[in-house]
């Protein structure tokens, strides 16, 4: 059982007054030299680090405006202290988005600028002893990166783009994180983050037509490398077995043989996630990303479309282009890339998908907006279409749905807690207490408004939902992803009818 | 000329260089520094008007802020907007009455909302300092220099108070021909009042420290990638001159 105490759920939210340190012993395992080297980066921590993370910070300062810019503008406001879920679930001080940022900072002002150089004790800066580097360690690995801390301050400063660096910095002295950079590295070596090669892949989808077959009647296809087909469909891995991630693949597969439009996944680039942005390195997001465009050349399709995934969707949406880019060998009618919503949206518009709605009736929804999606992407043509057609989705294919506070949703929304690279087992107690805001805003509407289920559309808010809500006292089945309910009501052409016209009651 | 007034003027004349160069290396640095990623902070506008008036927004009213905490937004904002008022007000020490401005900057309702934004300005500034003391969260965060500098803007604020309020001895006509002839390079000498001297020392200080402390924030702003960024990142290719050349490279 967990060595740490779940944060007790109050009638209403606190700000917590600070504790000192409490989470500072929560550090990730350290990245070992076969998953550094593939990356680029030394196997262990280099003889003159503090002198090669001067010099990289220095290098960032030049190529990041938004690392140089945010280092300099902060002015100690306070706005942003009591908006992050990580200070608000752990109490502990360094977990303000403006104490984690002043952990670099500090080293900044003392190595950069002429007051931390003079003055160090008036400004606060100090030298990157090995302490420092071990808080960096920790508290760098604290952060989700989901910028909530960013919406609120008066400068837009964007913790994330601290960490992303401090993560960048720590990399190349040889102090990586296990987590992201051994699954980089299968993503390079095999095409997807859990390792899963191209047999058991087809495989997988095999069985997936088979069940749907069995379920439904209909030959609904699940295509591999299908040369010719007119989508690339690329989907995080998670999708292919992880609950309820397969059940939103299943929905995919509905819509696209509902609307016939002819798809296909592909096994070089079987992965939408793209860890390379988690830990700031733009040179791996990019190798990463260029897999994207090889598998859609090879394939010669015509659109790029992305399944459910929160930071995937951020890297497909924002930096797609620009990393591997100009895409202008595709179908020019279709943004690139598309986001599943968005095609499942416009084919609800045009009339061509239809649903019976009350096979969702067993169930009150509620939709959690993932940061990625909500504050560092779109959906559709206006902003704000990122908010509006996954509820509106929702709202084709459910007839019970209630939004959570207001103040959690939407571009305010809370983290799931396992953003950022932090969703591995050696970061439990973080997980589990940063998710303590979502889970408030759950268990209200759940009291007030009966909701019985929570949908999703990113595959680490659904894996570490269902694996923390049960500290909270909710079962993982509460959690569904968001195509899954396309995939519940959907109407197929040819399917079997319930004899007795009463769905969903049968064994 | 007294010797003071040699000091003073030499001194406003560096630190109007200092400032100058000080600000234009960093607006210079800022500007040539790349943003290789689209990252506005969404939902964003998607055009470029759309940017200006979100940065309007930021910068006249203090959005963000407004959404995120009603106490520092209130402190924050009645400070920095009489400050500006307060700067409308010191423009008659500077435009000449030939000037084609001089019908605006002397005109009542400026000169009054300037003086009392001076009060404005102490209450805005002693909220905020109250806060820093009294919320542990923003105690932990604050450093020496951050104290000082609420006291420094007070205690600028404050002389400045005291002079157009109560010792309304200052010969002001004297001391636009000061700062008149700083601006022609024919210096003249500086009135005799120990609240001025006061006042226009700590200026002084504060036209040094502002390239070299937090008072970045002022040009910082607008270069805020989250906040200036137009959101299209998938109807216009983005690419950083670095990011460009890795792609020559290796493919
Ligand atoms: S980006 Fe999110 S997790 Fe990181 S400091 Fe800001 S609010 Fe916290
Ligand atoms: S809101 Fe922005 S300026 Fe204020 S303390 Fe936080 S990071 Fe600094």
């Amino acid at each position: 059982m967990a060595d740490f105490e779940t944060p007790e759920i109050k009638e209403y939210p606190v700000i917590p007054h600070i504790k000192l340190g409490v989470m500072s012993h929560s550090k990730p395992f350290l990245s070992k030299e076969e998953f550094q080297e593939p990356l680029g980066y030394p196997g262990e921590l280099v003889d003159d680090w503090q002198e090669k993370a001067y010099a990289k910070m220095e290098e960032l300062l030049g190529k990041y405006r938004s690392f140089r810019v945010y280092l300099d503008s902060c002015v100690k406001c306070g706005a942003c202290t009591d908006k992050c879920h990580y200070y608000l679930g752990t109490e502990d001080a360094n977990n303000m988005p403006v104490a984690r940022q002043d952990l670099l900072r500090r080293v900044y002002r003392r190595k950069f600028t002429f007051a931390g150089k003079y003055f160090p004790k008036l400004v606060g800066a100090v030298d990157l002893t090995k302490e420092v580097l071990e808080e960096w360690y920790s508290y760098f690995h604290q952060c989700s990166q989901c910028r909530r801390c960013s919406v609120y301050c008066p400068y837009g400063i964007d913790t994330a783009e601290i960490s992303m660096a401090a993560r960048e910095i720590m990399d190349s002295i040889g102090m990586g994180q296990k987590y992201c950079n051994e699954i980089i590295g299968k993503v390079f070596k095999i095409g997807n983050n859990l390792g899963l090669p191209e047999p058991a892949l087809a495989d997988t989808l095999e069985g997936l037509e088979e069940e749907v077959e069995d379920d439904t009647g209909v030959p609904v296809k699940f295509p591999l490398d299908q040369k010719g087909a007119d989508i690339l469909l690329v989907t995080p891995s998670a999708d292919f077995f992880a609950e309820p991630h397969v059940d939103g693949l299943i929905g995919y597969a509905k819509v696209f043989h509902q609307a016939g439009l002819s798809w296909t996944l592909s096994s070089h680039a079987s992965e939408a996630a793209n860890f390379g942005m988690f830990i700031g390195s733009y040179e791996n997001m990019r190798r990463i990303s260029v897999r994207i465009r090889e598998a859609a050349e090879e394939l010669g399709v015509k659109r790029i479309v992305f399944g459910e995934c929160g930071h995937a969707w951020r890297v497909a949406y924002s930096f797609l282009n620009t990393l591997a880019g100009p895409f202008d060998f595709l179908d020019p009618n279709y943004p690139v890339p598309q986001h599943i919503c968005e095609v499942t949206y416009d084919l609800i518009q045009r009339g061509v998908i239809k649903f019976d709605k009350s096979e969702n009736d067993h169930m009150t929804l509620t939709y959690h907006d993932s940061c990625n999606v909500a504050r560092a992407s779109r959906m559709g043509d206006e902003p704000g279409g990122q908010f509006r057609i996954p509820r509106e989705i929702i709202k084709a294919c459910c007839n019970n749905f209630v939004d959570m506070p207001s103040d959690t949703i939407g571009e305010a929304t809370f983290c799931c807690g396992g953003g950022g690279g932090l969703l591995t087992d050696d970061l439990m107690e973080i997980r589990v207490k940063g998710a303590l805001p979502r889970m408030q805003a759950l268990k209200h509407v759940v009291e007030n408004h009966g909701v019985t289920h929570m949908a999703a559309i990113c595959a680490i808010c659904k894996s570490q939902f269902t694996k923390v809500i049960p500290y909270y006292g909710f079962t993982m089945d509460q959690i569904v992803s968001v195509h899954q309910l396309v995939s519940e009501a959907i109407i197929l052409d040819g399917a079997d009818t319930d004899d007795d016209g009463d769905s969903g009651d049968e064994e | 000329m007294s010797a003071l007034s040699y000091i003073f003027a030499g001194a406003f004349v560096a630190a109007t260089i200092l400032l100058v160069f000080g600000l234009a290396r960093k607006i210079v640095q800022y500007a040539r520094t790349p943003a290789p990623l689209k990252i506005p902070t969404t939902p964003a506008p998607t055009t470029t008007s759309g940017v200006v008036v979100r940065m309007a927004s930021e910068v006249v009213l203090f959005n963000s802020l407004f959404k995120s905490n009603k106490w520092i937004w209130i402190f924050g904002w009645m400070f920095h907007f009489s400050l500006l008022l307060a700067f409308f007000r010191h423009l008659r020490y500077i435009v000449p009455p030939e000037s084609f401005l001089w019908p605006l900057v002397s005109m009542q309702i400026v000169q009054a909302a300037g003086k009392y934004a001076g009060l404005a300005m102490l209450i805005g500034l002693a909220g905020l300092f109250v806060r820093r003391i009294v919320v542990d969260r923003v105690r932990y965060i604050s450093s020496p220099s951050d104290y000082l500098m609420l006291i420094l803007i007070f205690s600028i604020a404050a002389t400045g108070v005291l002079m157009s309020f109560y010792a309304r001895d200052v010969d002001i006509v004297q001391l636009k021909a000061f700062a008149l002839g700083l601006l022609y390079f024919d210096w003249q000498p500086l009135p005799e009042s120990g609240l001025l001297i006061t006042h226009l020392a700590l200026v002084l200080i504060l036209m040094v420290i502002f390239p070299i402390s937090k008072l970045l924030h002022a040009p910082g702003v607008f270069f805020s990638p989250t906040r200036n960024q137009v959101d299209n990142p998938r109807e216009k290719r983005h690419l950083a001159p670095w990011a460009a050349k890795l792609e020559e490279g290796n493919g």
